[in-house]
């Protein structure tokens, strides 16, 4: 293809029914969440009408929308770090001794077996779990999911327990991909076991591991289902696993003692946005270039 | 001394990852066979297997007996095979687009697709109920297949492209020459392609068969309910008919459990080359 005018006819031509679709339904209603967040549109007499920064002010200062607020932030970072405490080490262990050579033909069936999990809907897992612990099975005594200290730690290792699968496959790749040279020079130089793995393999999967830290923070800042499955729109006990996804849930769709506020949702939603956006942009400005120059 | 370190490393990593396997496989085994107990069957002895006392299938039957679970079953298929099919197609055209004509907006085009990846459709979603209810398709399953094609493909047109790419030059030049139009010369290099579209299949499938988020809020109605929204509002209403209640659980997770382990192959390299790429 050398004349460019062609070019450009036939990229518009195959392009444009995948664009139409992203930007309607993907593209355009995350900007206009922003430009939505600036309106009031509950006089519907008046349209609606710009009111600047209002609905955020409104977010941050009213008493009771401000503690839930920061009370779902709270909760959320401690749903992420639980993920990236015990998931990701884990799924690394995984991964390690999925390619530590030894295994031969039942690496697949591993592989497969401990993914299974990841492939059940939420309501499931929740479901699951529930049945496992309720003390009407005897298994645990104590109401984990009824105790305010407990729920959120408990719920965060039903979802950890649901996607292990996912590092473990993305780091067992990643492991699968080091060019086998580099490990017999490695073996040649003295190199054994834990050592080959943290100084020589590490290292080189580094990106890779950066990369599922990342996604581990947008999906769990963007999380909802397991929450929503288990304990509803206000979860309780007294909002001790209320997260972001919850609370963007209740403000936009209201919810037993509250009103359903569709701008001061999308005020929500534009939050969450920006919390995930900031860090994803620092991590791919910032960190992911100096995890690069290990890259081969 | 190496055949036996090796054998005990061996040894060692076996236990450990049968370990792993027992805690995935074992709370969904344990739920696939307390559905086929009594209630009493269920409480008395939650980790035995049924026996003759125990075995019962009256959960099945009064879960087919509501029939909504088959109308659950047919929207999720409708939804899934629909949104698969079109994220298929158009991810197929953009990506090989991309690849194809290099002219100075492609990579700007690509970036725009590949940013995508990161982005969660969900925080748009005050804006889509807008447009549903503006075109007026506010619970119906199109909605929903709209939404969730403008999900997946951001990550399928990456994928379809790195396949793409190992498509030599040469077979796509001859076709030309032997006077091929530009739809022929796609269609000459899909069969190159297939795992690629086998990938983008089978990672499109689960997020969207399993998605709690928009059947709650864009197809709520009884007649429009996914699967998983019927099993969730299931658990909801009856709390107390265990063997009922396990048999939905079990009838909602085993197709996506075979499936999957079918093409795990497919899942778990489309999964590792969109995202790593």
């Amino acid at each position: 293809m050398k004349r460019t005018a062609t070019s450009y006819r036939y990229l518009a031509l195959f392009v444009l029914p995948a664009l139409a679709v992203y930007v309607l339904f993907s593209v355009y209603p995350l900007i206009s969440s922003v430009f939505l967040s600036f309106f009031d549109s509950d006089d519907k007499a008046a349209g609606q009408q710009f009111i600047g920064f209002d609905n955020y002010v409104y977010l941050f200062t009213n008493p009771t929308t401000s503690e839930r607020f920061w009370n779902a932030l709270g909760n959320n970072v401690e749903f992420f770090l639980i993920h990236l405490l015990v998931e990701l080490p884990i799924g690394l262990l995984m991964a390690a001794l999925l390619t530590s050579g030894v295994l031969r033909k039942s690496t697949g069936a591993y592989r497969t077996l401990l993914f299974i999990p990841a492939t059940l809907s939420v309501v499931i897992v929740g479901f699951i779990w529930r049945l496992l612990i309720s003390p009407l099975w005897g298994v645990v005594d104590f109401p984990l999911l009824g105790n305010e200290l407990t729920a959120l730690p408990t719920i965060s290792l039903m979802s950890v327990w649901q996607y292990i699968g996912i590092p473990m496959i993305f780091l067992y790749t990643a492991l699968l991909a080091i060019p086998h040279d580099i490990l017999e020079a490695a073996k040649i130089d003295g190199a054994r076991g834990w050592t080959t793995f943290w100084k020589i393999k590490f290292p080189l999967i580094a990106p890779q591991f950066g990369l599922i830290v990342i996604l581990t923070y947008i999906w769990t800042f963007n999380g909802f289902d397991i929450i929503y499955a288990l304990n509803g729109s206000a979860p309780g006990p007294n909002y001790s696993t209320d997260i972001l996804g919850t609370l963007f849930y209740r403000t936009f769709f209201g919810s037993s003692g509250q009103v359903a506020n569709l701008d001061l949702g999308a005020t929500v939603a534009t939050v969450i946005f920006f919390i995930i956006l900031v860090v994803t942009a620092v991590y791919f400005f910032v960190l992911q270039r100096r995890l690069k120059t290990y890259e081969l | 001394m190496s055949t036996q370190t090796n054998r005990l490393h061996s040894t060692v990593t076996h236990a450990l990852l049968l370990v792993f396997v027992v805690l995935a496989i074992g709370p969904i085994l344990v739920v696939i066979m307390n559905s086929f107990k009594t209630t009493e069957g269920i409480f008395s002895g939650p980790f035995l297997p049924p026996n003759a006392d125990t075995f019962n299938l009256a959960g099945y039957e009064n879960v087919f007996k509501r029939g909504e679970f088959f109308l659950n079953y047919q929207n999720s298929l409708i939804v899934t095979l629909a949104t698969v099919v079109v994220t298929i197609v158009f991810a197929t055209l953009a990506a090989y687009a991309l690849t194809e004509y290099k002219v100075r907006i492609t990579p700007l085009l690509s970036g725009f697709f590949i940013i995508g990846i990161m982005l969660p459709i969900r925080l748009g979603t005050v804006p889509i109920l807008q447009t549903m209810i503006s075109w007026g398709i506010i619970d119906t399953l199109l909605a929903l297949v709209l939404v969730y094609t403008a999900m997946s493909l951001p990550l399928a047109v990456a994928l379809m492209m790195t396949y793409f790419r190992s498509v030599p030059n040469e077979l796509k030049e001859a076709a030309r020459v032997d006077g091929a139009g530009e739809f022929r010369t796609l269609g000459i290099t899909l069969p190159l392609v297939r795992p690629g579209l086998a990938a983008v299949a089978s990672i499109t499938m689960l997020p969207v068969w399993n998605d709690l988020w928009f059947p709650l809020i864009l197809a709520p109605s009884r007649e429009n309910q996914t699967v998983t929204l019927g099993v969730q509002q299931f658990v909801g209403q009856f709390q107390s008919d265990y063997p009922a209640l396990l048999a939905a659980l079990t009838l909602g997770a085993v197709p996506l459990i075979v499936l999957f382990t079918v093409f795990s192959r497919q899942f778990i390299q489309g999964l590792s080359a969109g995202y790593g790429k």
